[in-house]
């Protein structure tokens, strides 16, 4: 790409006139995290446990984890003992195939499955405090495991929809995932780094957010960036946009929870 | 619902500088926001954080809402005798938290 | 948390493309002059010198909402000589003040952490109080950064 044409494209306006490139990839051997693109003092803040504010999330999960609620009166503890291990490598094969509803789930979701069928307790809203706390407090049980996303015959046609999300111009900017993430990783966007996109780190503390939020919260931001109507917490557009992005990131060691800007 | 993450070395040698890390949970909202009403959010910050050693104050800090939320301070102390290592934190609208950590310093 | 600042405007009005910009008031932001009137209540009619402490801030931030900040002032800190307190002032937020920390010789190294928030590409000083009456400051440059694609809540 001659350095004009790069010029160009940093402003999402002036994407507008990109041409359609080939949907390439990123190779496995160049895919980055998106700490990788971080300033010092930010992933400083993430590598220290007891200075990552994400942590307070992980401590009120943890709280939660051992919490009897619903009508059934149990914890999460009373089925899964210690989440060390128990949850471990969980976070990292969701969104996973859910049987009796015959699609994926995230982890949110999953999560509240548990509370409504074995808990009997009301399910927690989206973004809500007590929901991010468990995710994050499940999720850091898998930090450093690799994430493997199971692809069969159940899942390929959410991965398929996922993927054709990701590559599939939207919105009033008539951007698509690829464009910035696939192709411009690593160039500025008024002012910050544009990353590769992979959710290793959900939920993410966020500075920009100033608390913990998940990978859904995240992408409809995207969505409202390229001014796109966002799809509603819990669309199954978003689920299987997570999955794919999941599987793209395979292999990659889960951070959570991950500080970002 | 308060919730803080404190860390002091649980031993030390008498004399010795210990390092205190603590992180608190709190929006601290600035006053400087409006709603999508246009309406002013309020302000609603810690405002003083005081850690004593054994009842002795040994560190105070007077905060605006410039700090960042979740307000992270480090800061650190002469380890001088066994004991309790105490935090409070008090803010806007009544707020207040405490947290402790033993030592023991031999 | 939204930082109303002109910048953040015409950043989410470009990023809008087609002109539907959420209008956002712009706070009174602080002066240099407001910032010199915050220190003059610290220190009174003391003078204040360049030196003895130092301020540790990233040059580039990735977000005003978290900057993370050490300041850390040269001294014994005996019960003889030590540093009462430092106090970190800002020229471009809405308001100067941002934390003042009190010391003591039982601090055993006068060197203080945490995270502020800086509303736009500014200057932080700050300015150490010892326990003889004497203060000292120092600055350094901050350039803030923006989330590139703003969220409406």
């Amino acid at each position: 790409m001659s350095a004009r044409t790069a010029r160009l494209l940093t402003t999402p306006a002036l994407l507008l006139l990109a041409t359609t490139a080939p949907a390439g990839e990123i190779p496995t051997a160049e895919r980055r995290s998106g700490y990788e693109l971080m300033g010092r003092e930010t992933r400083a803040m993430q590598d220290d446990d007891t200075a990552n504010p994400g942590m307070l999330g992980v401590l009120e999960g943890e709280a939660a984890w051992a919490r009897k609620t619903g009508a059934a009166g149990r914890a999460c503890a009373d089925c899964h003992g210690d989440a060390r291990a128990s949850m471990k490598g969980v976070a990292a094969r969701y969104p996973a195939f859910d049987a009796a509803l015959k699609r994926p789930v995230d982890l949110e979701q999953r999560i509240n499955v548990c509370r409504t069928d074995r808990q009997q307790a009301p399910a927690l809203a989206y973004e809500s405090r007590e929901l991010l706390a468990l995710t994050a407090f499940v999720a850091r049980q898998s930090r450093g495991v690799p994430i493997d996303i199971a692809v069969d015959a159940r899942t390929q046609p959410f991965l398929d929809a996922g993927r054709a999300t990701f590559y599939r111009r939207q919105g009033q900017l008539h951007l698509a995932c690829n464009q910035c993430h696939d192709e411009n990783w690593g160039k500025r966007l008024a002012g910050n780094p544009i990353p590769q996109a992979h959710p290793t780190g959900y939920p993410v503390y966020r500075l920009e957010w100033q608390s913990l939020g998940s990978l859904q919260r995240r992408l409809r931001g995207c969505l409202t960036g390229i001014r796109a109507e966002p799809y509603e917490y819990g669309a199954p557009e978003l689920v299987d946009l997570e999955l794919f992005l999941m599987w793209r990131a395979r292999g990659m060691s889960i951070e959570s929870p991950a500080v970002r800007p | 619902m308060a919730n803080a993450l404190v860390n002091v070395p649980p031993r030390a040698r008498r004399g010795e500088i210990i390092e205190i890390k603590t992180l608190i949970s709190h929006p601290m909202e600035t006053g400087y926001r409006r709603s999508q009403l246009g309406a002013t959010i309020p302000r609603d910050i810690i405002r003083l954080f005081v850690c004593t050693y054994n009842g002795t104050e040994v560190f105070r800090a007077e905060l605006h809402p410039a700090i960042a939320a979740n307000p992270f301070i480090v800061f650190s102390t002469v380890a001088t005798e066994s004991g309790t290592l105490a935090f409070q934190w008090t803010g806007d609208n009544g707020f207040s938290a405490t947290e402790s950590a033993a030592i023991t310093v031999d | 948390m939204d930082l109303d600042t002109s910048r953040r405007a015409f950043l989410q009005a470009a990023a809008a493309g087609l002109g539907i910009a959420v209008i956002r008031v712009a706070p009174a932001t602080a002066t240099p002059a407001a910032m010199d009137e915050a220190v003059r209540k610290v220190v009174g009619a003391s003078k204040v010198s360049k030196g003895r402490v130092t301020l540790e801030l990233p040059p580039l931030s990735e977000n005003g909402n978290t900057v993370p900040l050490t300041v850390s002032v040269e001294s014994p800190m005996t019960q003889a000589e030590h540093v009462r307190a430092i106090h970190i002032f800002t020229e471009l937020n809405p308001q100067p003040d941002v934390v003042s920390f009190r010391l003591g010789p039982r601090a055993g190294r006068a060197r203080v952490s945490t995270r502020i928030r800086l509303a736009n590409t500014q200057t932080v000083t700050a300015i150490g109080e010892l326990s003889d009456g004497s203060f000292w400051s120092t600055s350094a440059a901050v350039v803030v950064t923006l989330a590139a694609c703003l969220e409406d809540a």
